[in-house]
């Protein structure tokens, strides 16, 4: 049953974005794509080169590209540096691992810092714990405490 | 926690190191600096052009792109000189960069352009250290960048005179 619940729930979340890749809008991709000249994403730039990468991407949407087709040409032409979304691939790879790794690297330190904590105030252990007392204390605890119930 | 750091520190240096000491800045501080290797496929589709094999010629080195106006401004007298020194040893070299190569195409046929052209990726752009385009550089025939950088239209202004002086440099190496 939760097998099931989880494979619609994939499907539905991947039926959307399948979608959105078959037939991508210049809005959803202005966002996407950087101006290589102003270095910001189009939908923020009004430059000449903006424009006309603007102009190629619907002119390739009417031409019935996916999302996928014009991002590879938009690459061909600028490199993979005109995708907003580094690629996981080579030294931009870093900007993928980096966080985790500085995540994981907090999530290790933390649970750490923890252990070290509960294990600091552990309780000590119980005197019986630590074997009998010595026979001459034993007798003098039993007529200290004869003495006090006198 | 050491691999993050290095990772780190890495990231660090390459967000230093880039974009400094561009070839643009050097020719403009007037130091002698061997042209970056540029080997890009020329925008027809018919092969590629490195400056490795232009090496023995005097290079214009012009960047430009089809959405800039000065370009096509420019392109007419780029063609002219092309036609005028070839038969000396000069090669007009148009570097299309940050552009569609399909509409770039356009823009060399309809201006007639018969200049060797090629098509470069954005990281040309940075490599340069452009600040737009155009902007044209001269290249010696040994392969040095001489120091004349234009940056604007090449027969505009004091442009022209630069345009000559670098032709003359580059040839005379």
């Amino acid at each position: 049953m939760r097998l099931l619940a989880a494979a619609l729930l994939a499907l539905a979340l991947a039926a959307p974005a399948l979608a959105s890749d078959a037939h991508p809008t210049l809005a959803e991709m202005e966002g996407q794509v950087m101006c290589p000249v102003c270095k910001t994403t189009l939908d923020q730039s009004n430059s000449a080169a903006a424009q006309r990468i603007k102009a190629f991407i619907v002119r390739r949407i009417r031409a019935g590209d996916t999302k996928s087709e014009i991002e590879d040409r938009l690459v061909d032409d600028f490199g993979p540096a005109i995708l907003a979304q580094p690629p996981k691939r080579g030294f931009d790879l870093l900007a993928w691992l980096l966080p985790i790794g500085g995540l994981l690297a907090g999530a290790v330190a933390v649970g750490y810092a923890a252990w070290r904590w509960t294990k600091s105030r552990e309780p000590e252990p119980a005197l019986a714990a630590a074997g009998p007392l010595d026979p001459q204390l034993e007798r003098r605890l039993d007529e200290e405490l004869r003495r006090f119930d006198e | 926690m050491a691999a993050v750091a290095g990772l780190f520190a890495l990231l660090v240096w390459r967000v230093v190191h880039q974009n400094r000491d561009t070839v643009a800045r050097k020719v403009a501080h007037g130091k002698t600096v061997r042209a970056p290797a540029l080997d890009l496929p020329r925008l027809d589709g018919r092969g590629r052009v490195s400056l490795a094999s232009l090496r023995g010629k005097a290079v214009v080195v012009n960047f430009w792109a089809s959405w800039c106006k000065p370009c096509k401004q420019e392109a007419p007298a780029l063609e002219r000189s092309w036609k005028k020194l070839s038969r000396q040893g000069v090669v007009v070299l148009g570097v299309d960069v940050n552009d569609v190569s399909g509409d770039a195409r356009h823009f060399a046929r309809k201006l007639g352009l018969t200049y060797p052209l090629v098509h470069a990726p954005s990281t040309t752009w940075d490599d340069w250290g452009l600040a737009g385009v155009p902007e044209t550089f001269f290249v010696d025939r040994r392969g040095r960048l001489v120091d004349v950088h234009i940056a604007g239209p090449v027969l505009q202004g004091d442009n022209k005179a630069q345009f000559e002086r670098g032709i003359r440099l580059a040839l005379r190496s």
